[in-house]
């Protein structure tokens, strides 16, 4: 066999690929970042904002397994607000604006401080394929680098089309060529392909923006971090703007709908319905008078403004016609016109757990190829295949993401189970364990499976000892004595008379007490940090909750550990519906755990894999 | 994993009725119902008792440990007297326990599997096995979800899915333009599927009565012409009768079709002073077993005596052996005098009471139903709260339509966003 140049190759330097170089860095695989220009790492191509709801939970657990982005984003923020703060710590998502050219260059410093990644400028225009197995990637420049595992992140640039007005040409990502000779090596592959659109909205001037006419918003007093490893914000903090569109905006777009290039029909693309275009908006809300537009500073040096809430396909003329429609947009100039981009996916029922191709050993695919939005959900999926890719090239097990254990196994375990129907993006409503796995304990459920797999490094891993350490003293000590009703009633708490005696610990899940309520119980109680009383507070209000969860958690996490063959024949199982047999033979699932997901699974239906799959290890065995 | 209970046997009367519970909390269960639990895998007579301490049947109890037992999990079986009655009492006790439900079918089965309990011939033997399940279930789904009840069903898919989606919007677009308080909507939803819930679980009792038979026991003083009777109800000569006062010891059991609902008479032993030990076990068993049945029809001597145990509401008075007191009212076995209308008037009651069955036929529903309006009275509890506690609230919405996935279907996230995505426009 050949000697390969690297363990692993990454295709792609956006969120995706970063993390998986990264992570196969950290692991201690010989890596390769193969990407365009050394400009494009870690570019936020649209908002300029990290984290929100159910994406903030994403970076922690990046974060949590010492991935880049929590960090970066720390750095480079410039506005923080923890969403959700008035509501249960479990849909509590931290956000931050980001100074654009801030986050890149911290990005850039990380790929180029880790040791083992190798930067390859270039374009991937062929995968090498020896005997169905990947060996390799092929450059523009006729160069053929040989690597155990190759991740492809193309994000939107596979067949790239982008849309303004009635014009439209190929394009991945405003002023980047498409991919598509890499495209058409994947129609090769025969692998399942769909097309996505996305949008983005007009970029402004700032300078041209009146600020005194619009309302401001200011960061949290106290700012929410991303990374369980940051000290402190770096940069200035600034306020956002927020102004609303108007009937007279409604009345532009809605007179001039033919000429947008969604509703003039020239895109086949599914646009993501949580992030519609303002035309959608007009359309199908044609009841509201009135949409907000958040006006994001792209960053501390620059005058350019992200006008969130009005992506848009029209043509430039109409944008600028109804931008300055809006109150405090009068003057606005437009830096850039707003376009919408259709692209190829691939079906992720094509991947496995680890991300890797079923189909095609060795290869494995990241971020918005999957037919996923967002930088959080790509970073978290780049962890995923370059764990796994780097795992792999070292001989070693895969690692798996469980969705009782994770937002990004929710996400994988989606992806690969269910396929997707527009841009993906994760909403905490999607993680059935929504109370146990918060964007708080992320380190907790993490960062130790992390060190096992050995991509965390001595630093985070002492840190978490630490913090590990004081929080089992902590809720030892609230756990220690028990107190009566009349006890408690005699320390200024009010709770039922039902001769029930509690601990403090379990005194913190009651709606109406607080930690400091506790400490007449037990001064000792005082002398706790205030870090480790608050992660205790948040951990015992679902500690009943988690408890009656347990037995679920256990039976899927049961289910997980009972694999199915790769080669597992679904049809023709006796008392199987046809259409079920169908389903489970297209997605082929790996585990009795993602059989279960599927839709209209039946716990006898269930049974009878199970059983079929005992047989055949018995037959194996014999 | 939960702990999980079931009749091992066929439904229906039968000499014996096996019900098992297998999980880590069978033990704990069988301690509640038995008192103590025998030796493991030692068969030990125990008196088995209700929450409220009354006594539901004398069964034997086998309890087999983690590893030995035909699942692999701790088991605890009771092997009871083979009355509908006394199974439905059992399985209504372990569904008021907290940790245990009714048992999926073919659940033991597969568990038996996770744990390498089953030889490769019961696995091949299992195929069968559920396509007969499967079948059953599709009848039963088919019956249960057509017509008016499917409609019931439907709609309370759709309240459950609308209030979930109404939580999840202020939880998942908090920095969107949801309209500002969404909860009284949520609140509405939700109190209308629990009153609903409420009502079925009351009928449920009349459903599995539809489904498994009435119960209805002859009660009365030896000799009173209860066995005569019951022959005559069967036209046949079910139990064995005879001048000789107290001859019924057991309970004989004749099943018909009344009306169109199937119907059990008992004829029990005489109520009276025993005057041996074996009768007094019988008389003991006739008044535990009355006590269960769903109507009791009394004979007396003459019109107007009151019978020597406490009738309730709706039972029937009658006075026996007609033939020989020449009155106006009563009944007589031996020549059929009054029988066809006190039949009418059993029929009468019955029917009342089925016109109040819904759609819980099996008492897996009835305890699902039950969980289910459990957990919203809770999420309505946390609503109460305020804001902070939402988390909270859609927590238990979830314990709530995960207990009604049976009847309804699965909600999952992906219809949630269907319909806050329908209803808000989310987006910036």
């Amino acid at each position: 066999m050949k000697q390969s140049d690297f363990d692993v190759i990454v295709v792609g330097g956006g969120h995706a690929g970063v993390e998986a170089a990264h992570a196969a860095h950290r692991i201690g695989a010989r890596t390769a970042l193969v990407t365009l220009n050394f400009e494009g790492i870690g570019a936020m191509s649209c908002n300029p904002a990290i984290g929100g709801l159910g994406k903030g939970h994403l970076v922690r657990e990046v974060d949590a397994m010492d991935g880049v982005m929590g960090r970066a984003a720390d750095r480079a923020g410039i506005q923080f607000r923890l969403l959700n703060r008035r509501k249960g710590p479990a849909v509590q998502g931290p956000r931050a604006q980001a100074d654009r050219s801030l986050y890149r260059r911290t990005v850039q410093e990380a790929v180029e401080n880790a040791g083992n990644v190798a930067l390859l400028l270039g374009e991937a225009v062929d995968l090498i394929l020896e005997s169905g197995r990947i060996t390799g990637v092929e450059l523009a420049s006729g160069e053929r680098i040989a690597s155990r595992s190759v991740v492809l992140t193309a994000g939107t640039f596979l067949r790239g089309v982008i849309h303004i007005g009635e014009n439209h040409r190929s394009g991945g990502r405003w002023g980047d060529p498409p991919s598509v000779r890499l495209a058409d090596r994947i129609a090769d592959l025969g692998l399942p392909l769909g097309r996505l659109k996305t949008g983005t909205p007009p970029r402004l001037d700032g300078r041209s923006i009146d600020w005194d006419a619009v309302e401001m918003q200011p960061g949290d007093d106290v700012p929410e971090l991303f990374s369980f490893m940051s000290e402190g914000v770096s940069a200035r903090q600034v306020s956002c703007g927020i102004t609303r569109t108007n009937s007279r905006t409604h009345d532009i777009i809605a007179s001039n709908l033919a000429r947008s290039a969604m509703y003039g029909g020239r895109i086949d693309g599914v646009g993501p319905r949580y992030c519609p275009s303002i035309e959608d908006k007009v359309v199908r809300f044609e009841e509201k008078p009135s949409h907000q537009v958040f006006l994001e500073p792209e960053g501390l040096d620059t005058h350019t403004v992200y006008p969130n809430g009005i992506s848009t396909s029209l043509p430039e003329d109409v944008q600028e016609a109804y931008v300055r429609t809006i109150t405090g947009l009068e003057r606005a100039k437009i830096l850039q016109p707003g376009y919408a981009i259709e692209y190829d996916y691939v079906d992720p029922r094509a991947l496995a757990a680890s991300l890797e191709l079923k189909e095609v050993p060795g290869l494995y695919f990241a971020g918005q190829i999957n037919g996923t939005t967002g930088y959080e959900e790509a970073a978290g999926q780049g962890l995923v295949a370059g764990i796994n890719a780097a795992l792999a090239a070292k001989g070693r097990e895969p690692y798996f993401f469980s969705r009782t254990e994770s937002y990004i196994g929710v996400m994988i375990d989606d992806l690969i189970t269910c396929g997707v129907n527009e841009p993906y993006r994760m909403f905490t409503s999607r993680a059935e364990y929504r109370l146990s796995l918060r964007a708080d304990n992320a380190d907790q459920r993490l960062t130790p499976a992390g060190e096992k797999i050995g991509c965390v490094s001595s630093a985070r891993a002492e840190a978490f000892s630490a913090k590990a350490d004081a929080l089992a003293d902590g809720k030892a000590q609230l756990s220690a004595n028990e107190y009566t009703p009349k006890m408690l009633r005699d320390a200024g708490l009010s709770v039922r008379e039902d001769g029930k005696k509690r601990t403090p610990f379990e005194l913190l899940a009651f709606p109406d007490v607080t930690y400091d309520d506790l400490i007449p119980l037990d001064a000792n109680l005082g002398n706790l940090p205030r870090l480790v009383r608050d992660q205790l507070a948040k951990d015992a209000l679902y500690a009943n909750y988690i408890r009656r969860q347990d037995d679920q958690v256990d039976a899927v996490r049961r289910d997980e550990a009972v694999p199915i063959p790769p080669d597992f024949s679904f049809s023709g199982l006796p008392g199987l519906s046809n259409e079920l047999q169908d389903k489970l033979a297209r997605i082929q699932p790996r585990s009795l755990a993602q059989a279960a997901r599927i839709e209209g699974m039946t716990p006898a239906a269930l049974t009878l894999v199970l059983a079929t799959l005992k047989q055949l290890d018995r037959k194996k065995s014999a | 994993m939960d702990t999980i209970y079931a009749l091992a046997t066929a439904r229906g009367k039968s000499g014996v009725s096996v019900v098992r519970v297998s999980g880590s909390r069978a033990f704990e269960a069988g301690r509640l119902l038995a008192g103590g639990l025998p030796e493991a895998r030692r068969a030990g007579l125990r008196i088995l008792r209700g929450s409220d301490g009354s006594v539901i049947d004398h069964a034997l109890v086998l309890s087999f440990a983690e590893g030995e037992s035909f699942t692999g999990e701790p088991v605890v079986e009771f092997h009871l007297h083979g009355s509908m009655a006394i199974v439905r009492a059992i399985l209504g006790e372990l569904s008021g326990m907290s940790g245990l439900r009714g048992a999926e079918a073919g659940e033991f089965s597969r568990r038996a599997l996770l744990n390498n309990r089953l030889d490769l011939a019961q696995v091949e033997g299992l195929g069968d096995l559920i396509n007969a399940e499967t079948e059953t279930q599709r009848k039963q789904a088919l019956r249960i979800f057509s017509g008016e009840l499917g409609a019931g069903v439907e709609n309370w898919r759709k309240d459950l899915l609308r209030a979930k989606a109404l939580l999840e919007a202020t939880i998942d677009f908090a920095d969107e333009e949801v309209p500002v308080d969404v909860h009284p909507e949520a609140r509405e939803l939700l109190k209308g599927v629990r009153i609903d819930l409420d009502a079925q679980i009351a009928g449920a009792q009349a459903a599995e009565r539809i489904r498994d038979g009435f119960e209805i026991a002859i009660l009365g003083a030896p000799n009173i012409g209860k066995s005569t009777l019951l022959n005559c109800l069967a036209k046949r000569d079910a139990a064995i009768t005879s001048d000789v006062a107290g001859t019924t010891r057991d309970i004989i059991e004749v099943r018909m079709d009344l009306h169109g609902l199937p119907v059990t008479f008992l004829d029990t032993a005489g109520l009276r002073v025993a005057e041996d030990s074996v009768e007094e076990i019988g008389i003991a068993r006739t008044r535990e077993r009355a006590a269960l049945a769903d109507l009791r029809i009394f004979l007396v001597g003459k019109a107007g005596e009151q019978p020597d145990m406490t009738p309730e509401a709706q039972d029937i008075i009658v006075a026996g052996k007609a033939d020989l007191a020449q009155a106006e009212e009563g009944v007589s076995g031996l020549t059929g005098r009054g029988v066809p209308s006190l039949l009418e008037r059993v029929a009468s009651v019955l029917e009342d009471r089925a016109a109040g069955a819904g759609i819980a036929v099996a008492e897996r529903h009835r305890a699902a139903m039950a969980a289910a309006a459990a957990a919203i009275g809770n999420a309505e509890a946390e609503l109460d709260y305020g804001e902070d506690r939402v988390d909270l609230a859609a927590g238990r919405l979830n314990e709530a339509i995960a207990a009604l996935e049976s009847l309804v279907g699965r909600i999952d996230a992906e219809q949630v966003l269907d319909e806050v995505f329908a209803r808000f426009c989310i987006g910036k």
